[in-house]
C-alpha cells in the first residue's frame, strides 16, 4: 500500500511493511465518576503478514486493542492508520466499509446467526457486499473446502460441533478475502485438541499471507504466533518476535 | 443490485417470521383486522350509496318537486260538516315560476282524484293522475306496451288512460287490453298504455308516481272533476278544493337546480303564507346521502384506524423484542461490516413482510365480511379496485411508521455492547 506523506517518522510510525500503524491511542471508558484508561497512550505497528499473539492479565485492555484495530470502536485519541488510511475520524459507514473490506473477525463465541445456514453465515460478508448470488454461493462452497466444511453447508450452527462452528467463524471471515484477521481468544470455549487443530488452520493462512493478530491468555496457543505483545494496564509491557 | 439484498431480506424475514409462527400470527391480528374493516366498510358503505344515488337519480336530479300540504291550523278548525278548507299550489303558481325563472325549463302540473276504476269485472281504487305529456319525459318511465299520452291527447281532451304496470296486472290487462275502455266513476276512457312503475321498490326516497296511478290528460281531469274533492268519514264529510296536486320543475342544469329551488321557496313564501306547499329536491337529497355516507365512513374510518393503531403498536412491541432478542445477531452484522442503514432496512423489510402478510389476510377477511353482510342481510356492497389499493397501502406504511423506530433502535446499538449481549 501506499505510504501517507510527510508522516512522522517516531518508533511505530507507518512504513511500507506496516499494515496498521497505532500511535499514542488512548480509549478512556467513563464509569460514573471515575475514568477506566483502558489504553494508556498506546503505539505500535504491525506488520503485514505478521502472526501476532496479544497477552495479558485480565483487563490489561487486549479486547480493547482489537476493538480499534477492527475499526469496531474509535479511540479517545490518537492516531489509526490502517493500509495506509486514517482512520480515527472516518464515520460509521466508512468503518463498516473497511470492516466488510479488510478486516475478518473471529471471536471465543464464535458468534454465528442461529437462523442461518452454515453457507448463509459464510456468505454474510459477501450479502453486504453486494455479490452476486451465484458467485457468492462458489466463494462460499470455495471457502468452506478449504476448512474441510463441504458436508455441513446447509446445517445450522447448533448442529455442529465447536471446533466446526469456529471453522464456520474462521470461512466468513476469510469470505471476503481480507488481509487482516482479528481473533479474540479463538479458542477459548474449545478443548485443547480441537484449540490446536484452528490454531494449525490459521498458521496455514498465516503462512498464505494474512496478518492475524490473536488475543489469548494461553501460552500453549500463544506459541503458535509469530510475535507476542504482552500488556499491562493498557501499555505495552514487552514485545517478542518483532521484525525489527 | 438493491433489489437482489430486498429480495434476500423479504426471504430472511419471512424465515425469521415463521420461526415463531404464533407470535407473528398474533402480531398481525391489529392489522388483519384493521385491513379487513377498511375493506368491508368501503364495500358496505359503497353498496349503500349506489343505491341512495340509483334511486336518487330515478327521481331525476335536475327536478324540482313541489307538493301541495294540507296546513295543520285548517284542520283544526273543521268543526263544520260542510266546511271546505282551500289549500295548496295554484295554476297561477306554475305561470308564475315559469316566467320568473330563466332557468326553468319545463314545469309539469299534476292534479290528483282518487276513483275506482272498473275494467270488465276487474275493479282497483286508482289515483287518476292528470298531467301533461311531459310528465311522462321527466319522471322517466319506461312505456311497457302502447305509448304515452301525446300534445295532441291535450289538446283533443281525448279520454285516454295510462295504466301502470302494476295498476294493469290488477285489472288483468295485457297488451291486448289496449284500446279497450276503462271506466273510472261515470266516464269511459280508452286504455293506450302501460307503463313502468318504480313506486314502492323499496327505499325512503318519495317518488312522484305511485303504484295504483291511472295517467290522464290535464284538462280532461280538470274538466271532469273540478278541483272539490269530498271525502266522507265517519260523521262528517271533508271538502277539500286543490288546484294542483303536485308541480314538477325541470332545470335546465344540475348547477341551477339549488339556486332555482331556492328562488322558487321565496316565491311561494311570499304567495302562500300558510306554507301549504313543499319542495323536496331529489339533488338536494343526494347531496344529503353524500354527507351521510361520509359520516358513515368516519364512524368506520375512525373504528379501522384504531384497530390499525393498536396492529401498529403490537407490531411495534414485537419487533422491539425482536431487536433485543436479536441483539447478537445485529452485534454481529455490524462487525462483519453491515451499515446502520442496512440494518435499519432489514429490521423495516421484516415489520413490512408482517403487516402486509397481515394485510394479506385481513383483505381476505374484507372481502369475505361483504359478501356474508350479502347475503345475511339483504344489503348490495360493491368492493371497489380503490378499496384494495388502499388496503395494500395501508398495511405497507403500517409497517414502515411502526417498524422505523425498533429498526433505527438496533441500527443504533452499539456493536461491541451487542457483540457481549447474551
Ligand atoms: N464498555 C466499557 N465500559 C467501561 N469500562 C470498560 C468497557 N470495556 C472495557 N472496559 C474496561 O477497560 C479495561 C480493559 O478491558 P478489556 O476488555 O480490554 O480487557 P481484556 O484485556 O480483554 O481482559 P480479559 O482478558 O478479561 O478479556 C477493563 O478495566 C475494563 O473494565
Ligand atoms: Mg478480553
Amino acid at each position: 500500500m501506499t505510504q501517507p506523506v510527510g508522516a512522522p517518522s517516531a518508533r511505530g510510525m507507518p512504513n511500507g511493511a506496516d499494515l496498521v500503524c497505532l500511535e499514542d491511542i488512548t480509549k478512556i471508558y467513563q464509569v460514573g465518576d471515575t475514568e477506566v484508561r483502558a489504553l494508556d497512550g498506546l503505539t505500535v505497528s504491525f506488520q503485514r503478514g505478521s502472526f501476532w499473539a496479544i497477552m495479558g492479565p485480565s483487563g490489561s485492555g487486549k479486547s480493547t486493542l482489537l476493538n480499534l484495530l477492527g475499526c469496531l470502536d474509535r479511540p479517545t485519541a490518537g492516531r489509526y492508520v490502517l493500509e495506509g488510511q486514517d482512520v480515527a475520524d472516518l464515520d460509521d459507514n466508512a468503518l463498516s466499509t473497511i470492516r466488510l473490506r479488510h478486516i475478518g473477525f473471529i471471536f471465543q463465541s464464535f458468534n454465528l446467526i442461529p437462523q442461518l445456514t452454515v453457507r448463509e453465515n459464510i456468505e454474510l460478508p459477501l450479502f453486504y457486499l453486494d455479490w452476486n448470488p451465484d458467485r457468492s454461493r462458489a466463494r462460499a462452497e470455495e471457502t468452506a473446502a478449504r476448512l474441510g466444511l463441504s458436508d455441513r453447508l446447509n446445517h445450522r450452527p447448533a448442529e455442529l460441533s465447536g471446533g466446526q462452528q469456529q471453522r464456520v467463524a474462521i470461512a466468513r471471515a476469510l469470505a471476503a478475502n481480507p488481509n487482516m484477521l482479528l481473533a479474540d481468544e479463538p479458542t477459548g470455549n474449545l478443548d485443547s485438541a480441537t484449540g490446536a487443530q484452528i490454531m494449525a488452520v490459521l498458521t496455514e493462512l498465516n503462512q498464505q499471507g494474512k496478518t492475524i493478530i490473536m488475543v489469548t491468555h494461553e501460552t500453549d496457543i500463544a506459541r503458535h504466533a509469530r510475535q507476542r505483545l504482552h500488556m499491562r494496564d493498557g501499555r505495552i509491557d514487552s514485545m517478542e518476535g518483532a521484525a525489527a | 443490485m438493491m433489489t437482489r439484498r430486498v429480495y434476500r431480506s423479504i426471504r430472511l424475514g419471512l424465515k425469521t417470521l415463521t420461526l415463531h409462527k404464533l407470535r407473528s400470527f398474533l402480531t398481525m391480528l391489529g392489522v388483519v383486522f384493521g385491513v379487513a374493516s377498511v375493506v368491508a366498510m368501503l364495500a358496505v358503505g359503497e353498496g349503500a350509496s349506489r343505491e341512495a344515488l340509483d334511486q336518487i337519480r330515478k327521481l331525476g336530479s335536475t327536478n324540482i318537486m313541489l307538493t301541495s300540504v294540507k296546513p295543520v291550523e285548517t284542520e283544526a278548525r273543521t268543526v263544520s260538516p260542510w266546511s271546505m278548507s282551500m289549500y295548496g299550489l295554484l295554476y297561477e303558481d306554475q305561470r308564475r315560476a315559469q316566467e320568473a325563472f330563466a332557468t326553468i325549463r319545463r314545469t309539469v302540473p299534476v292534479k290528483i282524484i282518487r276513483k275506482e276504476g272498473r275494467l270488465g269485472a276487474r275493479k282497483l281504487d286508482l289515483r287518476i293522475v292528470g298531467t301533461t305529456p311531459d310528465w311522462f319525459d321527466l319522471v322517466r318511465r319506461d312505456v311497457i306496451a302502447g305509448r304515452a299520452l301525446t300534445a295532441r291527447d291535450a289538446e283533443r281532451r281525448a279520454s285516454l288512460v295510462v295504466l301502470t304496470e302494476f295498476g294493469a296486472r290488477r285489472l288483468l290487462a295485457t297488451e291486448q287490453t289496449i284500446g279497450h275502455t276503462l271506466r273510472i266513476g261515470g266516464e269511459y276512457y280508452e286504455v293506450i298504455g302501460i307503463v313502468q312503475s318504480e313506486a314502492g321498490q323499496g327505499g325512503a326516497m318519495q317518488t312522484p308516481d305511485q303504484q295504483i296511478d291511472a295517467y290522464i290528460p290535464i284538462e280532461v281531469a280538470r274538466e271532469r272533476y273540478g278541483d272539490i274533492s269530498q271525502i266522507v268519514t265517519s260523521g262528517s264529510i271533508l271538502r277539500e278544493s286543490v288546484e294542483l296536486h303536485q308541480l314538477i320543475v325541470e332545470v335546465d342544469q344540475v348547477e341551477h337546480v339549488e339556486a332555482t329551488a331556492a328562488g322558487l321557496e321565496s316565491m311561494l313564501r311570499r304567495f302562500h303564507p300558510r306554507m301549504d306547499y313543499r319542495i323536496s329536491v331529489p339533488l338536494g337529497l343526494l347531496r344529503e346521502a353524500e354527507a351521510t355516507k361520509r359520516r358513515f365512513n368516519i364512524v368506520l374510518g375512525s373504528i379501522a384506524g384504531i384497530s390499525l393503531l393498536v396492529g401498529g403498536i403490537g407490531i411495534m412491541n414485537i419487533m422491539l423484542a425482536s431487536v433485543t432478542e436479536r441483539t447478537r445477531e445485529i452485534g454481529i452484522r455490524r462487525a462483519v461490516g453491515a451499515k446502520r442503514s442496512q440494518i435499519i432496512t432489514q429490521f423495516l423489510i421484516e415489520t413490512t413482510v408482517l403487516s402486509t402478510t397481515g394485510g394479506a389476510v385481513g383483505l381476505a377477511l374484507g372481502l369475505t365480511i361483504p359478501w356474508i353482510i350479502e347475503l345475511a342481510a339483504d344489503m348490495p356492497t360493491v368492493v371497489t379496485g380503490y378499496s384494495l389499493v388502499l388496503a395494500v397501502g395501508i398495511s405497507l406504511s403500517v409497517g414502515l411508521v411502526f417498524g422505523i423506530y425498533p429498526a433505527r433502535h438496533a441500527a443504533n446499538l452499539d456493536p461491541i455492547e451487542a457483540l457481549r449481549h447474551e
